[in-house]
């Protein structure tokens, strides 16, 4: 299966899905727009009060302000949800309620073409929306060194991951009671995946649990990267992301299929 | 018809209206009720208890009282605000103009006055549930130091109140949902951010405190807070109390007004 | 090309345990209108997805444009259009729009799409509305609009699932007006329905179906002369003592059909078989004579109406 979707990556027919949505799109530029003010808001709210309640922090030998510390796991949270809304909430609308793709098929486009234009666009998405949060973040002073800049590529490969894990879990998706249960498992991943105190605090076996958090992955890659502090074993967390992005891509295609071509 | 039906009928139809908002909601109670439960505990276990360790560390007490303690009360006031948006923007414009079926319902004896009272009963009514949930769970953790404590869910009530029936009358003369999502964006996450829910007010620059007291979800945060630590002076609360009240009763003027220019006119 | 534009051989689709294709054949001609007549869940929609080359067969031989789907989908898709039985417009999108958004995906270029948007639009009688967002077009509009965009890459092959459904008379019948004018350019037209009156008028040929299978194939009036009489008597009498009935009108006609409302009796004189009915003393309440349809071929041929 696996390699039956990668060589279609590039392929023009999934650019027409990004087309779609983006015509779609374009007359909601306010829905567009409006989210780059979300992570803003949240980064005001920690500079002003949690940064002078907590201080600064001891992290891994370095000196950080809380909103220093706190601005990357927010990053990786908000490209989490961005990538949950456009692949989980906006997907099931198209693929069992409006049933948006079921026409699409009927043109040579495929249901891999399908997936995949969902992917590129949400990665498109999240590339403006990870820029303008990035901004802000040096603009507030939160910041801990000018490789504050590699947050991109790694913020878009946390969206690619997500992206693709909701695309295969929005076919489970039987009916729209059931995003409570996403958002059951959305909030525990944010809330303890190490995005607003660090992973030491846990008793060790519970910060082994949470390392296999992918936000966990993606929110200590993205602080090491912006605090400048290059380890080994960021290589690692960018395969772990990686892999998980190409099973949950693969998942997808193939219950796509189930559904759209019984 | 007989004259003696005539008189309680008023409460006979709203009754009616509520009684199909619990049964809708009976068929999808399993993942709200789950979420109820554990979102209080998982945010007082990481905020409160994790970012508490940290707060503790450099600050000490806030306010008087451990962070845990001082963001738990407001926990509850966020999330019947959340509760009041939730149920209030999307179900209604659904109603209104996707399904339709309040205008099934006005089709009835059913007024759109008894639809909008027979709405906001039910919703005041799963605040009111969700009151007690989060206080007993606010309490697991220690954080309810009064007697006062005990109006917590109806506080929780008139919060989702305050918030749910201006929103129900927007979402009523609403022709698409572009908008929501820039009111929720642009005043909810806002709200919830600003409101002195995980810091105190004193945190904000002298020039933006007294716009503080503008914001709504500000005095539900002051109240629960009032409520569980038992402190607070009886003219404040009284101006807290006020404030939602007014909020409350606007939105149920607008609300009657919006409701019967959709379904009937 | 030479040969037929679609060929299928024993076609099977199954759904877990349910065979809803249950080894179907047929061959359609370049040019011609084919229809698939049958009831709600006779697999006719099965079949539809099946020969657009979307849905593959689970077993059985098809070839469409003289290629096999499971190898060329997307090659047979590019030149085939498609009328779903719903909608499946593009709501937040203006008219205009959906008909320019759906030509993209068959990688055709904006400038030439511009123009054919143009052409459907006023084939399809929506030029005023070409700026006006789908959500607010009538029912009869958004079929027409379908129609349209299903034209958008000139296809030679047109497959039409139950394309009038839910539409006023009115709006059928300026539909059934645009398919003709298809039908005159040469476009292949596959067409499926449980309204008879619109199978006599659209097909050239057809095969009814039932349970999965194809139970008759040919021309419509063929079908009728083959499977029915000339005309019908139908008699309605407002009493249930239908089995009584029955028996007594057996022997004035060469088939007789009992439904819950009313008696069906298969003659070629219809006024003749009145007049004697009405001579042995047998008075309906009501009476028509008419000739005989598609319905009759089939409730001759499954035991039950098409519709209802």
């Amino acid at each position: 299966m696996l390699a039956r979707t990668l060589p279609r990556f590039g392929s023009r027919r999934s650019l027409h899905i990004f087309e779609r949505n983006f015509m779609v799109y374009r007359s909601q530029w306010l829905m567009l727009v409006s989210g780059f003010f979300e992570p803003l808001f949240y980064l005001l709210s920690i500079g002003i009060g949690l940064n002078h309640l907590v201080g600064n922090l001891h992290f891994d030998g370095r000196v950080v302000s809380y909103a220093t510390f706190v601005a990357p796991g927010m990053l990786a949270t908000s490209a989490m949800n961005g990538a949950v809304i456009d692949s989980i909430f906006n997907t099931f609308f198209r693929l069992k309620i409006s049933h948006a793709y079921d026409a699409v098929l009927s043109t040579p486009l495929d249901v891999i073409d399908v997936a995949l234009g969902e992917v590129w666009w949400a990665l498109a998405r999240a590339t403006a929306y990870a820029a303008s949060f990035i901004v802000c973040m040096v603009a507030l002073g939160d910041s801990g060194s000018v490789w504050v800049v590699l947050c991109w590529p790694a913020a878009i490969l946390t969206s690619l991951t997500f992206s693709c894990v909701g695309l295969a879990a929005c076919t489970y998706i039987r009916s729209w009671q059931d995003f409570d249960l996403v958002a059951l498992a959305q909030l525990p991943l944010f809330l303890f995946s190490a995005t607003f105190f660090p992973i030491s605090l846990y008793p060790a076996w519970l910060g082994a649990i949470v390392s296999f958090s992918p936000l966990y992955q993606s929110a200590a890659l993205l602080r090491g990267v912006a605090l400048g502090q290059f380890e080994w074993i960021m290589i690692m967390r960018v395969a772990y992301l990686l892999a998980l992005a190409l099973v949950a891509l693969a998942l997808a295609t193939r219950r796509f299929r189930r559904i759209l071509v019984p | 018809m007989s004259s003696t039906l005539d008189v309680p009928l008023g409460w006979a139809r709203w009754r009616r209206s509520w009684w199909y908002h619990a049964t809708y909601y009976a068929q999808t109670w399993r993942g709200s009720v789950a979420s109820t439960v554990l979102f209080p505990i998982f945010y007082l276990a990481s905020l409160g208890v994790g970012v508490g360790h940290l707060v503790s560390a450099h600050t000490g007490l806030v306010q008087g009282q451990t962070y845990l303690h001082f963001i738990a009360p407001s926990l509850l006031a966020t999330t019947t605000m959340q509760l009041g948006e939730g149920e209030s923007l999307w179900p209604v414009l659904a109603a209104v103009k996707w399904i339709r079926s309040y205008h099934a319902a006005a089709a009835t004896p059913l007024e759109p006055e008894d639809i909008l009272t027979g709405k906001l009963a039910w919703v005041v009514t799963r605040a009111f549930a969700t009151g007690i949930v989060y206080t007993i769970v606010i309490g697991s953790f220690g954080a309810l130091q009064s007697w006062w404590a005990l109006t917590l869910p109806f506080l929780g009530a008139l919060i989702t109140l305050a918030f749910s029936a201006p929103l129900v009358a927007f979402a009523a003369r609403s022709q698409s949902d572009g908008p929501f999502t820039a009111i929720y964006r642009f005043a909810f996450v806002p709200m919830f951010l600003f409101s002195a829910t995980f810091y105190p007010v004193s945190a904000y620059p002298g020039y933006l405190r007294p716009f503080v007291q503008f914001v709504p979800l500000y005095h539900g945060v002051a109240l629960a807070r009032a409520a569980a630590f038992g402190e607070g002076s009886w003219g404040a609360v009284t101006l807290h109390l006020l404030f939602l009240v007014a909020m409350a009763v606007a939105g149920i003027a607008w609300g009657r007004r919006t409701m019967r220019h959709r379904l009937v006119d | 090309m030479i040969g037929p534009i679609l060929e299928a051989r024993e076609l099977v689709k199954r759904f877990g345990e349910l065979e809803a294709v249950k080894g179907v054949s047929f061959t359609i001609e370049r040019g011609e209108s084919f229809g698939f007549l049958g009831p709600n869940g006779a697999g006719k929609t099965s079949t539809m997805r099946m020969i657009s080359a979307v849905s593959r067969p689970s077993s059985g031989s098809l070839t469409i444009l003289g290629l096999d789907p499971s190898t060329h989908g997307p090659e047979i898709r590019g030149r085939i259009g498609v009328v779903p039985q719903e909608d499946t417009l593009e709501l937040e999108l203006s008219v205009r729009q959906n008909l320019e958004m759906f030509g993209r995906y068959f990688d055709l270029p904006h400038a030439i799409l511009r123009e054919r948007a143009s052409e459907l639009l006023e084939f399809a009688q929506l030029s005023e509305r070409a700026n006006d967002k789908v959500d607010d077009l009538s029912g009869g509009m958004k079929r027409r609009l379908t129609i349209a965009r299903a034209l958008i890459n000139r296809p030679e092959l047109l497959i039409l699932d139950e394309p009038t459904t839910g539409l006023d008379p009115q709006a059928r019948h300026l539909l059934w007006e645009r398919l003709y004018r298809l039908k005159r350019e040469g476009v292949t037209q596959i067409i499926t329905t449980h309204y008879m009156d619109e199978a006599e008028q659209l097909c050239d040929r057809l095969v009814v179906m039932d349970h999965g299978s194809i139970v008759a194939e040919g021309p419509p009036r063929e079908l009728i002369a083959r499977h029915s009489t000339r005309e019908v008597v139908e008699l309605r009498f407002g009493t249930d003592s239908h089995e009584e009935l029955h028996d007594r009108l057996a022997p004035f006609a060469q088939r007789i059909e009992v439904l819950p409302d009313r008696i069906l009796l298969y003659v070629d004189e219809g006024d003749d078989t009145l007049r004697e009915i009405h001579e042995v003393g047998i008075v309906p309440m009501s009476a028509l004579v008419r000739r005989s349809s598609l319905e009759d071929v089939f409730l001759r041929l499954t035991g039950r109406t098409l519709v209802d």
